[in-house]
């Protein structure tokens, strides 16, 4: 069967791959493009490690048809920080505890920026509703939560 | 195993492909056959796709609002216009899925997945389907009940009519994880009231079927009376007859059928 090129910008570089039919975005940015930022969980939408930004909006990766996305701008986890600095989220995730194994960050990060990309001062709620998509096993969230309030507000985390 | 993805300019030539391949299935947002795939659906050979404008038009103007079946709930929650559906779109996935989840798709989504649907079927909704005979508008129930053998058809759009009140539509989804979960019972309500009494009530209830159903018995004991606590009280007792629940993970068929009655009293009574 041949194969489908694709090509679309992949934190803010042209990329230009050769797909199969039916392979999604995830398998598409960590086997063709080796960004290894999104991570696979679940396969079904019920996790969220795997989201990344198409076009500024929260997405899956795994659901998502790698060919849809021609012509458009996905943005990662590797695409985050800023030249050697981290993103503010990353800081704030890291002062405030909020990765133990790590493997619910990637999406976790996405859903946040994602969040105050739109509203850059959410209340709780809002935060709480923004990554309700994303499992996160270890942390029994209130960490990540208030990680997320601390970028928003400049506050000072409970 | 590699699928043969075809995009076509217009819905009909999609459905088209459809109707000619029984192992075509058509993909919207992808929560439900990307899924499939991802799990090695082998039934799936070929994936169709429509990039039609129509399908993702929103006519929320009218009385009568249409939702072309690539609507996102996202863009639901987006127009003001369709208050009265806000809460069934929030109140499915997180909101990377409600970017990528569509109205059509959620028509074809199981147990206990589906909620929007719930609330169309009490909305008395109709499914504008595409196939190889042309199109048509199917009711909901209707629809609902051939889902299984509705491969080979396109749905276009569904509409229905406003509510007249934001009190005539209410809806409510009991899941174990707030504020994302599967749904243990998901209950729609749509109860037009004409004088002081009801006429034309509709009651829909998820996860209590295979597939979304009417709980006409609970509707029957609503007809014709005023919503008071006598009322109430006799439609939450009626609201399991007819049903069929399951067990699952999320809760068994005994917890659902003890459950659906309480939480149909509450919706009924305006309590939270």
């Amino acid at each position: 069967m041949s194969k489908i090129p694709l090509q679309f910008r992949h934190n803010g570089r042209d990329v230009a791959i050769f797909v199969d039919g039916g392979t999604n975005l995830l398998v598409a940015l960590r086997e063709l493009i080796g960004d290894m930022t999104p991570k696979f969980g679940c396969g079904q939408g019920g996790c969220g490690t795997c989201s990344v930004l198409i076009d500024g909006e929260l997405h899956l990766s795994c659901l998502t048809l790698a060919e849809t996305v021609t012509g458009r701008s996905i943005e990662t986890l590797d695409g985050m920080k800023q030249g050697p600095n981290l993103h503010p989220l990353q800081r704030a995730f890291a002062d405030n505890f909020a990765a133990q194994c790590g493997y619910c960050t990637p999406g976790m990060l996405m859903a946040a920026k994602a969040l105050l990309d739109r509203n850059p001062s959410p209340s709780r709620d809002e935060v709480i509703e923004a990554i309700s998509g994303n499992i996160c096993r270890c942390t029994g969230y209130e960490p990540i939560i208030n990680a997320i309030l601390a970028v928003a507000g400049g506050r000072a985390s409970a | 195993m590699a699928v043969t993805v075809k995009t076509f300019a217009s819905a009909s030539e999609a459905a088209g492909a459809l109707s000619s391949d029984r192992s075509a299935r058509y993909l919207g947002g992808g929560t439900l056959v990307m899924r499939a795939l991802n799990e090695g659906d082998v039934s799936i050979s070929t994936v169709v796709r429509a990039s039609d404008q129509a399908l993702t038009r929103i006519d929320a103007s009218g009385p009568r609002i249409t939702l072309g079946a690539g609507v996102t709930f996202a863009r639901v929650l987006a127009e003001r216009e369709l208050g009265f559906l806000h809460a069934p779109a929030r109140s499915i996935g997180g909101p990377a899925v409600r970017n990528m989840g569509t109205v059509g798709g959620n028509l074809f989504a199981q147990s206990p997945y589906g909620d929007f649907t719930v609330a169309l079927l009490a909305l008395d909704a109709t499914v504008a389907v595409q196939g190889s005979f042309g199109s048509r508008d199917i009711p909901i129930e209707e629809f609902l009940q051939a889902r299984e053998r509705q491969t080979g058809t396109l749905v276009l759009s569904v509409s229905c009519t406003r509510p007249t009140s934001t009190e005539a539509f209410r809806y409510r989804k009991i899941a174990r994880i707030k504020p994302k979960g599967g749904s243990v019972i998901t209950l729609a309500a749509h109860l037009p009231i004409s004088g002081d009494r009801i006429a034309g009530a509709r009651i829909a209830l998820g996860s209590m079927a295979p597939t979304q159903i009417r709980a006409r018995a609970a509707e029957r004991a609503l007809e014709g009376r005023s919503l008071d606590a006598a009322t109430i009280a006799a439609a939450a007792s009626a609201a399991t007859e007819g049903t069929s629940p399951y067990d699952n993970a999320l809760g068994s068929a005994w917890y659902r059928r003890e459950i659906v009655g309480v939480h149909l009293r509450r919706l009924l009574s305006g309590q939270e």
